[in-house]
């Protein structure tokens, strides 16, 4: 770990790739997003790695393809309607197994929506996105240093599954600055061999990166095997931050959001309620194993999102009817106050809950 | 049968697959040009010696298996996105030789966006197009290189130009780009042409190979069956209709020094 620093979030993303072993980028710009091209432009070349600005996100989730299909940590960063059509890329991508990372620094939809911060791509990133039975880790950084620590995490689990890995940021994630600490360089020669990459079949039989299986009996056998590692990371890779883990009520909220609920739960706290934080930080696998540890004592749960309510779902699918799960979001690049929140959470406690 | 067959003595081999084809039976048509291509450009890897270096790029259509077929490390691609697949290849792996291969609707409709900036950028890959002016795989619709009155499935009647517009020429478009160092079109139909075709694709690998930029070799092509001809007369249906509309011969070498003056002579350079 080196000293702290100041830094934009997504010059910080950028840089955390970098010293992640990252040595590919395409993308194309979008706001708000844009400081994540502009940096790696120069920084990757510096490093021998390769940046390419694309002719669109189609093209450029290709590249990644085409890229990680070779054997090199590659990546690509967007907004939501640029991921949008990133989603072939990606379904290809989970399919082939071919490891990648995506960044999306999340703005107000749907359509073109605005260019202010939003979490209304939820959805999108942990149901899989494209088509077919897939899905992407995601992750859900609150801070510009969890994006750096999670920059790493993203690479090391693209290429132990194979698979797509998704960053869920959000414009203020992207946009603001904070104190970091980066992280130690990897050296990408130091990394496991890739012996399935298209690196040219010397002395021995060629390599195919593919997605086509004609035969259903084959590609039911390609789900299957998605399945059992999607089951595998779900069982490995959860985590969650759970704050005043003894509370009776509890809110619960990703990136940006959790930070503004974490104020209003101190707030409530400071008037004797007794409320908790749970803030998932991978949404993908959800993390129901903490809300499990909690599902006892519980009353009832209050989600807030900057969106109408989409990871309330997964909240509800892991409470599973043994308590009231309550809703509060703003959206279209509306942020939630500490003072709205914390009156959804007087709403919550005086509605009682379980008993 | 046992055993392996076993050359008699006396005797030479003076015709073999290349290593850079499998033995896979093609899925192919009967009749289908697909497979000189194929040869062709198993024939070009292996002269050039490059067969274990070479990373394939198949694309969506009928040579969506081309990966089962090149004795090469492959990758499939999505429909169209051929050249920014490749494009990732050969930025991350330079030293391999990368080369896509796509029909008339993978390349001219869904992937002309990719096509004209793999080229726009210089990249330096192969490109390997076959323009069968129409979609096979599908099942015969029309393509952007569709003749004029040409019927398909989707232009029952003939494809009208007061309606769907004139074929695409890929070629003459990618001539204009400063990064395309080798363009150039040629015919799989008959044994002369068929030779200059792989003249031309000799030479796309080798404007790889030298770094001066992207290669593409368009191949007029048959597809009999979508045609509804036989092979013989799918040949001279070609020879007669397609090459006065896409005319053959080399539209860019890069080899051809006063034609690279004149091209990149003060182009795209920012003053002071």
């Amino acid at each position: 770990m080196g000293e702290r620093q100041l830094m934009k979030g997504n010059e910080a993303v950028a840089e955390a790739a970098v010293r992640a072993g990252c040595r590919f980028f395409a993308g194309y710009p979008i706001t708000p997003q844009n400081e994540i091209p502009e940096y790696l432009s120069w920084r990757l070349p510096e490093v021998g790695g390769a940046f390419v600005q694309a002719e669109s996100e189609l093209a450029a989730i290709n590249m990644v393809y085409g890229a990680g299909g070779a054997g090199v940590r590659a990546m690509t960063s967007s907004s939501s309607p640029g991921v949008t059509l990133k989603q072939e890329g990606i379904s290809y991508m989970a399919a082939a197994e071919v490891p990648g990372v995506i960044v999306n620094m999340v703005r107000g939809g749907p359509g073109l929506g605005g260019i202010q911060p939003a979490q209304s791509d939820y959805y999108q990133a942990t149901r899989g996105g494209g088509h077919g039975d897939y899905r992407t880790i995601v992750f859900g950084p609150a801070t510009i240093q969890e994006a750096v620590d999670v920059m790493a995490r993203a690479f090391e689990l693209a290429d132990k599954y194979r698979t797509p890995v998704v960053v869920l940021g959000d414009g203020y994630i992207g946009q603001m600055m904070e104190p970091v600490s980066l992280p130690d360089f990897v050296d990408p020669a130091a990394l496991p061999p890739k012996p399935w990459a298209t690196t040219g079949a010397r002395g021995r039989k060629p390599n195919v990166i593919n997605s086509l299986y004609l035969d259903p009996e084959q590609c039911e056998k390609l789900n299957r095997k998605l399945q059992a590692k999607y089951q595998e990371i779900t069982a490995a890779e959860q985590t969650a931050e759970l704050s005043w883990p003894d509370s009776e009520y509890y809110v619960v909220a990703y990136g940006t959001t959790a930070r503004i609920c974490r104020a209003a739960v101190q707030e409530a706290r400071a008037k004797g309620l007794s409320v908790g934080l749970v803030r998932p930080v991978t949404l993908w696998p959800f993390p129901v194993d903490t809300f499990a540890k909690i599902l006892d004592r519980a009353r009832a749960f209050l989600t807030v999102e900057m969106s109408l309510g989409q990871m309330v779902d997964d909240v509800r699918l892991a409470v599973d009817g043994r308590c009231p799960v309550y809703f509060y979001g703003r959206t279209g690049g509306m942020v939630p106050s500490v003072d709205e929140v914390a009156v959804e959470i007087e709403k919550m406690v005086e509605g009682g809950g379980r008993r | 049968m046992t055993g392996r067959w076993e050359r008699p003595a006396g005797t030479e081999v003076v015709y073999e697959r290349p290593e850079a084809l499998t033995d896979a039976v093609t899925h192919y048509c009967p009749g289908c040009t697909h497979g000189i291509a194929h040869r062709l450009v198993a024939e070009v890897i292996d002269e050039l010696g490059v067969r274990e270096r070479t990373v394939a790029i198949a694309s969506v259509g009928c040579s969506v298996l081309a990966y089962n077929y090149f004795a090469v490390d492959a990758q499939q691609a999505a429909h169209g996105r051929a050249p920014a697949v490749a494009t990732g290849i050969k930025r991350v792996r330079p030293d391999c030789v990368v080369f896509t291969y796509q029909g008339d609707g993978d390349l001219a409709a869904i992937g002309t966006a990719e096509i004209i900036h793999a080229a726009m950028r210089g990249e330096k890959i192969t490109v390997i197009f076959i323009n069968n002016a129409i979609f096979g795989m599908t099942g015969g619709q029309m393509a952007p290189t569709t003749l004029v009155g040409q019927t398909t499935t989707t232009t029952p009647g003939g494809r009208l130009p007061e309606r769907i517009g004139y074929p695409i020429r890929i070629c003459e478009m990618l001539a204009q780009l400063d990064g395309a160092a080798y363009v150039a079109r040629q015919a799989l139909s008959s044994p002369q042409n068929i030779a200059r075709a792989k003249r031309s694709i000799r030479k796309a690998f080798e404007a790889q190979l030298g770094g001066h930029g992207l290669g593409i070799v368009e191949l007029l092509s048959t597809c009999n069956v979508n045609w509804k001809m036989n092979p013989v007369d799918a040949l001279k249906w070609l020879e007669a209709n397609m090459i006065p509309v896409f005319p053959l011969g080399e539209f860019k070498d890069w080899s051809k020094a006063g034609e690279m003056a004149a091209t990149f002579g003060g182009l795209g350079e920012v003053a002071g």
